[in-house]
């Protein structure tokens, strides 16, 4: 099983690359951008057949290594 | 006193620290490889500076589980002297040693200069030759600076004089302007509610004798020397 995990700084923390990306957006010409945020995206292949187990392991990486919760956030797809 | 300073894969102020310790204060320094899993016989613990493991994922993330970090956290929960600096700090951080997180410096920048920082709390084993408010030229040298913490632990450490050194201007104003990096109420250094564990961005080991032009941050590791000579430490067997 696949885990896609996405993880972000959490809303109202200020993201300055997403405030720096947003304005170069602007600066070409794309009016219509506003709020970047920027992430990080991992996959991880999970060897665990039981999908409600393996779901339970990637939240426990997410918990422990994967994001720093004080600052992100994270979701993830499995399949 | 017998300091250790810990060695993680990518620290690079691990020798900065060995040499003011050892050849500018008199000190014995023993060097801790991070697999390590005992400190005993250490009366204090340094975190040097650096990328350990690359910075990859976020500052320190990979590092806080080195193996050498249960060690690190027993020797603190026994009241032992530890002192973060710079990749140190971020580590800390992570190790949940000291409450907060780092962010990327609002400029996006690595920001590498001389920097001055206010001593808020002169009346701890790290800051005890500093008089309350000094104002200390100290470098900084980091990307990821930003502290962070939410308003209600912010207000724990202000209530407990646990913000010990705030970015300023030379005349000792805490101001936006005086901020390099973006950091929440212009900490640049705070202590856990025990006192005996440290983080701060500056760089101490960076300007600790004459012959480098600024002496400012002996004062630090010079109080963390006497600090740990009035220590009473438990020591705790793993």
């Amino acid at each position: 099983m696949k885990a896609r995990i996405h993880v972000t700084l959490k809303q109202g923390i200020l993201d300055p690359q997403g405030k720096a990306i947003e304005h170069a957006l602007d600066s070409l010409g794309f009016k219509s951008a506003a709020n970047v945020r920027v992430g990080k995206y991992m996959e991880v292949d999970v060897n665990e057949q039981d999908k409600a187990k393996a779901e339970a392991e990637v939240k426990q990486m997410c918990e422990k290594l994967l994001a720093n919760t004080i600052i992100e956030e994270y979701r993830y797809e499995l399949g | 006193m017998n300091i250790g300073v810990v060695v993680f894969p990518g620290s690079n102020c691990d020798h900065d620290c060995r040499h003011v310790f050892q050849d500018v204060l008199g000190q014995d320094v023993t060097m801790v490889w991070h697999k390590e899993t005992s400190l005993t016989g250490l009366d204090g613990v340094i975190l040097p500076g650096g990328f350990s493991y690359g910075d990859y994922l976020r500052t320190g993330a990979i590092a806080r589980f080195s193996p050498v970090m249960k060690a690190v956290k027993q020797f603190a929960a026994g009241g032992g002297m530890v002192l973060g600096i710079c990749n140190g700090f971020q580590i800390l951080l992570e190790a949940g040693l000291l409450p907060g997180a780092m962010l990327r410096n609002k400029s996006l920048h690595f920001i590498c200069k001389d920097i001055f920082v206010r001593v808020e709390n002169a009346a701890t084993p790290f800051t005890s030759g500093c008089k309350p408010g000094q104002v200390l030229k100290i470098p900084i040298a980091h990307a990821d600076g930003s502290y962070y913490t939410d308003p209600v632990t912010l207000a724990g450490l202000q209530a407990n004089a646990q913000a010990m050194f705030r970015y300023c201007d030379q005349d000792g104003r805490v101001t936006p302007e005086a901020n390099p990096n973006g950091s929440l109420d212009n900490i640049a250094g705070i202590r856990n509610a025990a006192g005996n564990v440290l983080g701060m961005m500056p760089h101490p080991e960076r300007c600790a004798e004459s012959v480098l032009g600024n002496e400012d941050g002996r004062l630090i590791l010079a109080s963390m020397v006497e600090g740990l000579k009035k220590t009473k430490r438990v020591e705790t067997v793993v």
